[in-house]
């Protein structure tokens, strides 16, 4: 078999290689999975929520959840919960647990609901909606 | 990253029925409404529902559209990915509960009941980008191999797995290996892949092909290293364009990273793969044919022994199993024989995969648990049989294999189940027939197939499929005797024992079952001259009721031979001289005055 130069820099030396290339890929591929208990993030995307910044709010946990490899949480938009003037708006629904809803989101504070509640399981008490609304 | 992946199908099935213009329409909407950084779109295998093609799932949600039309894309892209509302109308109205809410994919009838190892990524992963193979733990299971297991560990854990080929004969797959590993010690060896699926309706291994080509490379690679052969062939129908192009994608993937080549994963082993097309011939689908095909030689089989193991590809020892089977074997080397062994029944373990066809509801592809019963996939995961009417009998194994009849229709399958009613597993054709198939006519068929793939090397085949297919034409046309009957029953025994490969040896087989089970039709052809299921054209006769007839002259206009004639509001006859048994005057009567008999 013949290789030329340019192919040689991909060619694995090792099965750590391939472990490599199987944690970046699987953060993608995983929002592929079906899974009951997953913890399901959903974000308002009616009009309201894009009007009010919904969309970087989106993104940004899609990102986040991706890259920080957790498998077990999607990331799904919905549609006008009723609450406008709060939004954008995260609802946190975990399996066997109340569902917690976030308003006025950031891409900041959602970055921050990743880090404390996504991984660590503690809510951001600021952020959910009723002590924001006080 | 992506937000959103939407999977459209791109096998074979869905790309007839325009999943590539879907990509086009949903590529263009998605850059329309600037969505494209945020969802991004994957070309999948199949899914195995083909029936409901083109499909498309878009996750996270898993919403499971089917037959997707082009004008539906800007609804979709508008509704769902830009605005988060599912677009109800469109899904698959399985998935769909009365009271409006969606289940998940696997709550469906169609997928409950299945165990998707063969098929786990087909439809999952986009099988033009290896690293998405990878993430599913692709090419794990040949680094195990090589790091942490002797050849004769992994022949033992495959032995142990109790996994048979899924080819046909159903022999077990690590006795085969071991053969090839013990009987010749050292010298070049082969593995090859036998991706010359041929039965009329089977096409398992083009959607493993199409889904999930990766899988191949890394049993093959495995194999190798089990027995000792540095180079594999996989042997693939030219009529699988999809197919030979993703393989070819994927192996030039799987060299770039130097998943095949030389020193795997920085160990002494060296495994390469070349692909060589087939013609077309079924009888390549034969194991010694196969190999002389690759040599480069006129497809024909020799006689065994030697076998393979001993003497095969280039008169070295070589392994040839097919695409299923190896799909199953790094599921077995990462999860174990045990895994494995604990599905199924005693003597056939794990899942096989069956392509559902003819009378049924849901056309597709299913991977079930060895010994579920015939009732459950055709009630339950082939959603019955369509029109209400009645079940007859499922064929399985194609050409080489036979009919399990209603008396039968809680039979578990398995390899042992199938073969002690006179049928056999085969490469996992199911089609399901209804009371308005006539078994003669359906045995008739299968002839005809093997008549025209029977290579010519030896007389039986040769000479006595032609023979039984001129009994069978005469019995059609009610010019058939008694002794005709026995005359084809004798040769089937003749041409079953003396033909020199499975393909003559099984070509019988369609006849003596339908003969074992369905004597009474074959009797009514003969004794009565009709057509219990109104199929042979020869023994039928259109009628007109002249009760029932209004003389509204729709049947003589819509005859394409004159056949009909009668006044106007005047009861019409049908000249049997000239009727053409098309059956158009029967489909057009709005009074039900015309019946077949």
């Amino acid at each position: 078999m013949e290789l030329s130069i340019e192919r040689m820099d991909n060619y694995m030396k090792s099965l750590e290689e391939l472990r490599e290339i199987r944690e970046r890929m699987q953060g993608q591929v995983g929002l592929r999975s079906e899974d009951s208990s997953q913890t399901r993030v959903v974000v308002g995307m009616a009009t309201c929520g894009i009007a009010s910044g919904a969309r970087p709010v989106l993104t940004t946990l899609s990102d986040a959840v991706q890259t920080k490899n957790l498998n077990n949480v999607a990331v799904t938009q919905t549609g006008c919960i009723g609450l406008c003037q709060y939004e954008p708006i995260v609802e946190i629904f975990e399996p066997g647990k109340e569902k917690v809803t976030y308003v006025k989101m950031t891409p900041e504070k959602a970055l921050e609901v990743v880090e404390q509640h996504l991984i660590r399981g503690q809510v951001v008490a600021e952020y959910v909606i009723n002590n924001a609304i006080k | 990253m992506y937000r959103s992946h939407v999977l459209v199908c791109g096998g074979t099935g869905c790309t007839s029925s325009g999943s590539q213009e879907i990509i086009n329409t949903l590529q263009a909407e998605i850059d329309k409404n600037g969505l494209s950084e945020e969802v991004s779109i994957v070309q999948t295998g199949c899914h195995g529902l083909c029936a409901l093609g083109p499909i498309m799932i878009i996750y996270p949600e898993a919403s499971f559209y089917s037959m997707v039309k082009v004008e539906d894309i800007e609804e979709i892209v508008k509704e769902h990915l830009l605005k988060g509302r599912i677009v109800k109308r469109l899904l698959y109205n399985e998935t769909v509960t009365d009271e409006g809410s969606v289940l998940s994919l696997n709550e469906t009838a169609f997928y409950k009941k299945q165990n998707r190892i063969a098929l786990r990524n087909c439809g999952v992963i986009n099988p033009e980008n290896i690293d998405e193979y990878i993430a599913t733990r692709g090419y794990e299971a040949l680094g195990k191999v090589l790091t942490e297991m002797s050849p004769d560990d992994v022949i033992k854990c495959i032995l142990d797995s109790g996994l048979r080929g899924r080819g046909g004969g159903g022999f077990p797959t690590g006795r085969k290996w071991q053969l090839a590993k013990d009987l010749v010690k050292g010298g070049q060896k082969y593995v090859c892949c036998n991706a010359d699926e041929g039965d009329p309706g089977a096409f398992m291994d083009r959607s493993v092909l199409e889904g999930d080509p990766h899988v191949v490379f890394e049993a093959m690679a495995i194999a190798g290293y089990a027995i000792g052969a540095d180079q594999g062939y996989i042997y693939v129908r030219a009529e699988y364009p999809i197919a030979v192009d993703r393989l070819k994608i994927a192996l030039a993937q799987a060299r770039e990273y130097g998943l095949l080549g030389k020193n795997i994963f920085g160990t002494d082993f060296c495994f390469d793969i070349e692909l060589r097309l087939g013609a077309g011939a079924f009888v390549c689908g034969e194991e010694t044919a196969l190999m002389t095909s690759i040599e480069g030689n006129r497809g024909e089989p020799r006689p065994r022994p030697p076998f393979p193991a001993e003497q095969g590809l280039f008169q070295k020892p070589t392994i040839l199993n097919n695409v299923e089977t190896y799909a199953n074997v790094p599921q077995i080397i990462l999860n174990g024989a045990q895994w494995f062994a604990s599905m199924g029944t005693e003597k056939s373990k794990g899942t096989k995969v069956f392509a559902l066809g003819g009378k049924i509801n849901n056309t597709g592809l299913v991977e079930i648990p060895m010994g579920t019963t015939l009732r459950t996939v055709i009630d339950e995961i082939g959603g019955g049989i369509p029109n209400g009417k009645k079940f007859k009998a499922a064929q399985t194994g194609g050409p080489s294999g036979g009919c399990i009849p209603a008396e039968h229709f809680d039979i578990e399958i398995d390899y042992d189940n199938l073969i002690s009613i006179g049928s056999m597993m085969g490469s996992g054709g199911l089609i399901v027939m209804d009371e308005d198939n006539c078994m003669v006519d359906i045995a008739k068929f299968f002839l005809e197939f093997t008549v025209d793939e029977s290579c010519g090397k030896c007389t039986p085949c040769r000479i006595g499929t032609k023979r039984m297919l001129e009994i069978l034409d005469k019995i059609t046309k009610g010019q058939g005797t008694l002794a005709d009957i026995d005359k084809l029953e004798e040769l089937c025994y003749y041409i079953k024992e003396n033909s020199l490969c499975g393909l003559g040896q099984t070509a019988p087989n369609p006849v003596l079952s339908t003969l074992r089970y369905f004597k009474d039709e074959y009797l009514a052809h003969v004794v009565d001259k009709k057509c219990p299921a109104g199929v042979c054209k020869s023994l039928l006769s259109y009628n007109i009721d002249p009760a029932k007839c209004k003389g509204c002259t729709l049947c003589a206009r819509v005859c394409p031979n004159g056949a009909i004639s009668g006044t106007v509001k005047e009861p019409h006859v049908i000249s049997q001289e000239l009727c053409v048994k098309c059956g158009a005057c029967m489909e057009k009567c709005k009074f039900g005055a015309i019946s077949k008999k």
